[in-house]
């Protein structure tokens, strides 16, 4: 009994210690793969045939030559256009989709209303990895396949989680004030576009960055429904390096790179807005 | 009937007598400062019961005194993209999965069960199967990692964010660059093998041994998801009244009895959730390995293996039937989940 209180700081500092080991450990997990990628994306042709050890420094830390050919030979910049495109459109078809769903939902009682939920409920169980089998034959008959509106068309008719964070935040807005609005005469229309919708700020810019996030790193809907080589998204034109870079490791290392980076910047300067909106979404 | 009704329901609208609202508003305040939090829900029902029973008498004050129709224009769109692109799909696929459609030809036959028989009978499945076990495992050691991380990171511990940070970033990458970042990592005399050499630990096949392969991809999921698992508990175990660790701690509990007794019961709804999104994950795994290894070298999952099936083969019948299968696993482990979790935060409202 007497030993415990002596023994106790000192468990508690190696206890205090392994924490920190297993916290800088898992993080150099993380960061090696990554780190050893970037080096390589800095190294020249022949360094390369040196055959070094991956994580060794290279020769020019401002050797940006392999970013160019890259960008360039690996049509980045149409990547980023096509991406840009199906990102502008879907997440504003995302938002109005979403917050009509929920004001309508949430605001109106009407006959079929338990329905409704029901079916966005279901949906929402359906995993949509298992249905492009048909899903491919419906996109093919709406005559899109293969255009950028094939994409757009998928992201915002699956897209029941956003739907669920806009609902969740519109029980939060109190009715008193679509009553306020009414007895000053406005529609229904108006109380949305000018109550309720600019008062859904908050869930917008949640759902504008996860499903942002989701758009940017989608490669299975892409890679699916616009085979066509002028329509590469930055996933499927990173997931062409394969072929003619095949052996090019520190160029396929500066494309790899190229796309990591507007992750990155994404994550740091929003990083309080990402942790959270998951957090909303998972919870719904 | 339906023009008479609307023509009520706009006279309604065009004078709102000032009596109405004077009364709304002697008879809300109470109300609204009990019970709005807690049983909005139910308390607009009641409301609405009264709205229908007087309907016709001016300004008969429901939450919206709406027309019938007033709420489909803001869901016809969101029901009709939820029907073409989710119901519609669902549907054609359990009725392809009985036929022998190659995806092209017009004509189509109806084969009865062949699809499926021929789906079970194949010694593919199986293999198929074995490979999601690599990442079911994963996924356990996953949630268990995160379980940890995310715990020791709710507790006060220096460089906090930094650490959330870095072990969260990998969520964020592009599943291409994942895949390209690990293909380097594992080739033969790459980056692993180098590190590793630091220890004494010889070179080996991490992509090409047939042994191995499925355990590396399977890493590199865990390395890829594991800070979303620990990101989502951390909001749940931020959530957790802080008066119950007090509690705890004046009862003598030390960290792991806090672990015990107070976490894992505060956070289970995501605990549960997360792993019956690892049983779902684990059956649909495709980027990875599609990317990494294209499915070869005994890699080949059950999305990869119906994709094949449909757009290489075009065996749209057989891969609807395969198709089909896996949504059935799916929704049994969702099912099987809200029978032995029954967890009211996962519900609607």
């Amino acid at each position: 009994m007497s030993a415990v209180p002596r023994a106790l700081p000192l468990r508690r500092a190696l206890a205090g210690f392994l924490q920190y080991l297993s916290l800088v450990l898992a993080s150099a997990v993380v960061i090696v793969p990554l780190l050893a990628v970037v080096l390589t994306s800095l190294r020249t042709g022949q360094e390369m045939a040196a055959n070094e050890n991956p994580l060794s420094a290279p020769g020019n830390w401002f050797n940006l030559h392999n970013y160019k050919v890259a960008f360039t030979e690996g049509k980045m910049l149409r990547a980023l256009w096509n991406t840009s495109f199906i990102l502008v459109f879907s997440l504003l078809a995302t938002v109005f989709i979403g917050s009509m769903t929920a004001y309508a939902v949430d605001r109106f009682r009407f006959r079929g209303r338990r329905l409704v939920l029901a079916l966005f409920l279901v949906a929402a169980l359906v995993p949509s990895v298992t249905t492009q089998v048909a899903t491919y034959q419906v996109v093919n008959e709406l005559g899109v396949m293969n255009t950028r509106w094939a994409p757009v068309l998928l992201y915002m008719g699956t897209d029941i989680v956003s739907i669920y964070i806009f609902l969740q935040f519109i029980r939060s807005i109190p009715t008193s004030l679509d009553e306020a609005a009414r007895i000053d005469g406005a529609n229904s229309l108006t109380i949305y576009w000018k109550v309720i919708l600019p008062l859904l700020r908050p869930a917008i810019a949640t759902v504008v960055i996860v499903k942002g996030v989701a758009i940017y790193n989608d490669f299975y809907i892409p890679f699916l429904y616009m085979p066509s080589e002028e329509l590469g998204t930055i996933s499927t034109s990173l997931f062409r390096f394969k072929g003619p870079f095949g052996a090019h490791w520190e160029v396929v290392s500066a494309g790899a790179a190229l796309v990591i980076l507007p992750s990155l910047v994404v994550f740091l300067a929003l990083q309080r807005f990402i942790y959270s909106g998951l957090t909303s979404g998972s919870s719904r | 009937m339906a023009a008479s009704r609307t023509a009520g329901g706009g006279a309604r609208h065009e004078k709102p007598p000032p009596a109405p609202p004077r009364r709304n508003g002697a008879d809300r305040p109470p109300r609204r400062a009990s019970s709005r939090r807690v049983k909005r829900g139910r308390v607009q029902r009641g409301r609405v019961q009264r709205g229908r029973v007087q309907r016709g008498r001016p300004g008969s004050g429901a939450v919206h005194g709406q027309r019938w129709y007033a709420p489909w224009p803001y869901l016809a769109i969101p029901l009709a993209l939820l029907v073409v692109f989710t119901y519609i799909p669902v549907v054609d696929m359990v009725a392809y999965s009985f036929t022998d459609w190659d995806g092209l030809s017009p004509q189509r036959t109806y084969v009865g069960l062949d699809n499926y028989v021929d789906l079970f009978t194949r010694p593919q499945l199986f293999q198929v199967f074995a490979v999601s076990l690599f990442y079911l495992v994963g996924a356990m050691v996953q949630i268990v990692a995160a379980l940890y991380f995310a715990t020791l990171l709710s507790f006060n511990v220096r460089l906090r964010n930094l650490f959330k940070g870095i072990l969260f970033f990998p969520y964020l990458i592009n599943g291409v660059a994942i895949g390209f970042v690990f293909l380097y990592f594992f080739q033969p005399g790459g980056t692993l093998d180098s590190v590793l050499g630091i220890f004494g630990i010889g070179p080996r096949l991490w992509l090409g041994d047939p042994d191995l392969v499925n355990t590396s991809l399977a890493s590199v999921s865990v390395w890829r998801f594991m800070g979303l698992n620990m990101v989502l508990f951390i909001g749940a175990i931020q959530s957790i009244p802080p008066e119950l660790y007090e509690a705890a701690a004046l009862d003598g509990a030390g960290r792991w009895g806090q672990f015990r007794h107070i976490i894992v019961p505060g956070i289970k709804p995501i605990i549960s959730l997360s792993v019956i999104l690892a049983v779902s994950g684990a059956l649909s795994v495709f980027e990875i390995p599609f990317i990494m290894t294209g499915g070869s070298n005994n890699t080949e999952t059950f999305v990869i293996q119906t994709i094949k099936l449909a757009f290489n083969f075009n065996k749209v019948g057989l891969a609807s039937a395969a198709a089909v299968v896996l949504l059935a696993i799916v929704l049994l482990a969702t099912w099987l989940q809200r029978l032995l979790v029954p967890d009211e935060r996962v519900e609607l409202s």
